[in-house]
């Protein structure tokens, strides 16, 4: 039975139980609701959150505890000859699975029979020819053990998945039972009700939560793993980066600083842009421009932040790359050498982020209240002394949270790095040389080739976990700033 | 049942600061003000009292152009300031404000020091020469504003962490300090307890010494207590405007004499 059947009977019971439920508490209280407790929609709700939580509940463990068990109990089957030089348990055992899944597609296709698919004594060479035949992918070779292991792997999940259908009916049943034995007009539906809905909603909270900390978790331990083989002074302090790409490590330099410093360097540029350009935008929307005007512009200028990123890249590569170049290049001052460079990613960045910090300003600058500008203008100010003096130091706290928030975008922006900025990590000040970011860095270095336990490829690790608590301390920051100066006014 | 007016000042003799003709205001297709004629005289409280939405703001508000800065409101009539049309093309309302200043009904120090407060208009219209000259009048327009003793200590800290009247007092010296020649309250008392709105009066009281004050009121006690003459507006009419104490206790108007005596509002 496939899944969606289970999950759909279980709906039925429980819309079922609904019914019944409700109908149950109104027969209790003699058909008038005012007897019950609880409005009559809490006692058939109940029935049906004590069918739909435990059953969908355990349907997720067992979703998730099988193929850990099928995996440890099958794997104890491959002995230390089925692992090959150069292959692991893991490549083994994902050998193991694709011929599993090849046994049922062939079975369904009726290219074998059942029976020959859980033979036991079955040829290994043979049930692999025969598989392949069926048009399934055999990569490696398929060894007795292997073909024993699959076959086993196939009756475990076959009898677990039949025990998990069975079960998630009994419990839904039960749930129905005990929900609506429950069920008569003194019982405390609603507060039952608000209860299970509150831990759903703290559940869904919590869900956020805890893949943030997966997140860190999973970077923590790479990262550690990294320090263990290259030593940390080195990747802090080093002044270079050349990763090796032989494999065979040992020459590759790993340094954090050019990439840092390319990072930061573009980030600059890229608010060197977006901040004026972002607040001038914000100021006109906000105290010059009339409804009408702001009703479209607003709108369409955060239209902006809804392009895609790699859209921005390509205009960095096909159209500020080389309009730079006829200025900047060797035709022109000679400063640039080709398209890529950190002011055409810096460039295109800062107009990615021009409606980060015209939206947030403006909104900001909207919330001073009008009593400080009538003051202001009471006092036989103009607006724009009003706006100098008055407006933006009271949104001042707020701007600077926008600016942050957008500083924390440039900083983990990576496609237009890619794209625009090359791929060289250099240290130089020359904003016209390419460079590269942390985050273009860790896509290179983990879409390549590199054995991924080589330090080549752990070092991603390492910088994303640097830049993790760098945009991190940012974002706290500007959260700092933004809660600390909130309520000055008012 | 009212306090008389204070110290039986003789209201005919003063010269007339601002004198309205047939002002008519609109918001929109709302006509808010129907044909005012008001005179306001030199070194006087006047008064505007009526029930909430008869106008008396908004007419208030014409009288230093505050209304130009609500993009639907449109004034019509004369008003004259020394005899000059302040609705002329050829008058900044920027330079009027400065002559014509106004305390608002809500506190609105800006977040900045209470010595910034204060020094704001004096700094915009190069009023004082250096820094000492500053001070001056920093510290001038603070016991104006009679609130000196109280924060001559603290002259650096937030003017929004000062107590609801003692920023009130604060807004009338920070208008108090661009020397202006009107002064302009919009129910400056309604968002302070009753000590505060007693010190409030007083130095409204003081204040008639130098400026001529406007000030729009909804307590009819607190305009029998400052105001040497009064205007009632009644749905955007001028319905009496005389001697407060005449209005208080003689009104001609019968519906003045309603809200007066509290039949309608």
């Amino acid at each position: 039975m496939p899944l969606s059947l289970l999950i759909a009977i279980i709906l039925i019971i429980g819309v079922v139980g609904y019914v019944l439920g409700r109908r149950r508490a109104m027969a209790s209280a003699g058909g008038d609701s005012r007897g019950l407790h609880s409005l009559p929609v809490y006692y058939g709700s109940n029935v049906l959150l004590s069918v739909l939580v435990p059953a969908f509940a355990f349907i997720i463990i067992a979703l998730i505890v099988i193929p850990l068990y099928i995996d440890t109990h099958v794997s104890a089957m491959i002995t230390e000859a089925d692992i090959g030089e150069g292959s692991s348990l893991g490549l083994v055992m994902a050998e193991v699975r694709r011929v599993a899944e090849g046994l049922d597609n062939a079975v369904a296709m009726g290219a074998i029979s059942d029976e020959m698919a859980r033979n036991a004594g079955a040829n290994a060479s043979d049930m692999a020819q025969r598989l392949r035949d069926a048009g399934q992918v055999i990569t490696g070779e398929v060894t007795g053990n292997i073909l024993a292991a699959a076959q086993e792997y196939r009756a475990t999940s076959k009898i677990l998945h039949v025990g998990m259908i069975v079960m998630a009916l009994v419990i839904a049943l039960g749930g129905f039972a005990f929900g609506y034995r429950r069920t008569e007009k003194d019982f405390r539906a609603r507060n039952v009700v608000e209860r299970v809905i509150l831990a759903i909603l703290i559940a869904a909270a919590s869900v956020a939560i805890l893949t943030t900390i997966g997140i860190i978790l999973s970077l923590i331990f790479n990262t550690i793993e990294f320090f263990r083989i290259y030593p940390f002074t080195e990747f802090f302090f080093g002044l270079n980066w050349s990763p090796s790409f032989s494999g065979r490590g040992g020459s590759s330099e790993l340094g954090f600083v050019p990439l840092l410093w390319g990072t930061l360097y573009i980030s600059f540029i890229a608010l060197s842009v977006a901040v004026p350009i972002g607040l001038f935008a914000a100021v006109y929307l906000s105290e010059y421009a009339s409804p009408r005007v702001r009703s479209v512009a607003k709108p369409a200028l955060e239209v902006l932040a809804g392009i895609p990123t790699i859209v921005y890249g390509l205009f960095a590569l096909l159209t500020i790359g080389p309009m730079l170049t006829t200025v900047f290049g060797r035709d022109g001052l000679g400063w640039m050498g080709g398209a890529s460079s950190v002011m055409t990613a810096g460039l295109v960045m800062g107009i990615m982020l021009i409606p980060f910090v015209s939206s947030l300003s403006d909104d900001i600058i909207n919330a001073v209240p009008q009593a400080m500008r009538d003051g202001s203008l009471g006092l036989g100010a103009t607006k724009s002394e009003t706006i100098k003096q008055v407006i933006l130091p009271a949104a001042l706290p707020g701007i600077v949270g926008a600016i942050l928030l957008a500083a924390s975008r440039a900083i983990g922006e990576t496609m237009i790095v890619v794209m625009g900025a090359g791929a060289a990590a250099r240290l130089s000040l020359n904003p016209f040389e390419a460079m590269t970011t942390v985050t273009a860095k860790i896509v290179s270095q983990l879409t390549g080739d590199s054995d991924f336990s080589s330090p080549e490829a752990l070092v991603a690790f390492a910088l994303g976990m640097s830049l993790f608590v760098i945009t991190l301390g940012m974002n706290i920051l500007a959260l700092h700033i933004v809660q600390k100066y909130r309520e000055q006014y008012d | 049942m009212y306090d008389t007016p204070k110290s039986g000042v003789d209201v005919d003799a003063r010269e007339v600061k601002i004198s309205a003709r047939g002002v008519q205001v609109f918001y929109g297709d709302t006509h808010a003000i129907k044909d005012v004629d008001v005179e306001i005289q030199d070194k006087m409280v006047t008064a505007f009292i009526g029930p909430s939405g008869c106008g008396k703001s908004t007419f208030l508000r014409c009288l230093n152009r505050m209304n130009d800065t609500i993009d639907i409101c449109r004034v019509e009539g004369n008003i004259n300031l020394d005899g000059e049309n302040i609705y002329d093309a050829k008058v900044d309302p920027v330079q009027l404000r400065a002559k014509v200043g106004m305390v608002f009904q809500k506190p609105n120090p800006f977040p900045k020091s209470i010595y910034d407060n204060i020094a704001y208009g004096p700094r915009i219209h190069g009023l004082a020469k250096n820094k000492a000259d500053l001070d001056e009048i920093v510290e001038k327009s603070l016991r104006r504003g009679a609130i000196w003793d109280e924060v001559k200590d603290r002259l650096h800290a937030p003017g929004t962490g000062l107590s609801g009247g003692q920023q009130q007092r604060l807004c009338i010296a920070r208008a108090v300090a661009t020397e202006p020649e009107v002064l302009l309250m919009d129910e400056p008392c309604s968002a302070l307890d009753p000590i505060a709105t007693a010190q409030v009066e007083e130095l409204i009281d003081e204040l008639r010494g130098n400026y001529s004050v406007v000030i729009v009121t909804h307590s009819m006690q607190q305009a029998a207590r400052v105001s040497q003459k009064t205007a009632f507006f009644h749905l955007g009419n001028l319905v009496e405007f005389g001697e407060t104490g005449q209005i208080f206790t003689n009104p001609e108007d019968p519906r003045t004499e309603s809200y007066i005596t509290g039949r309608i509002g």
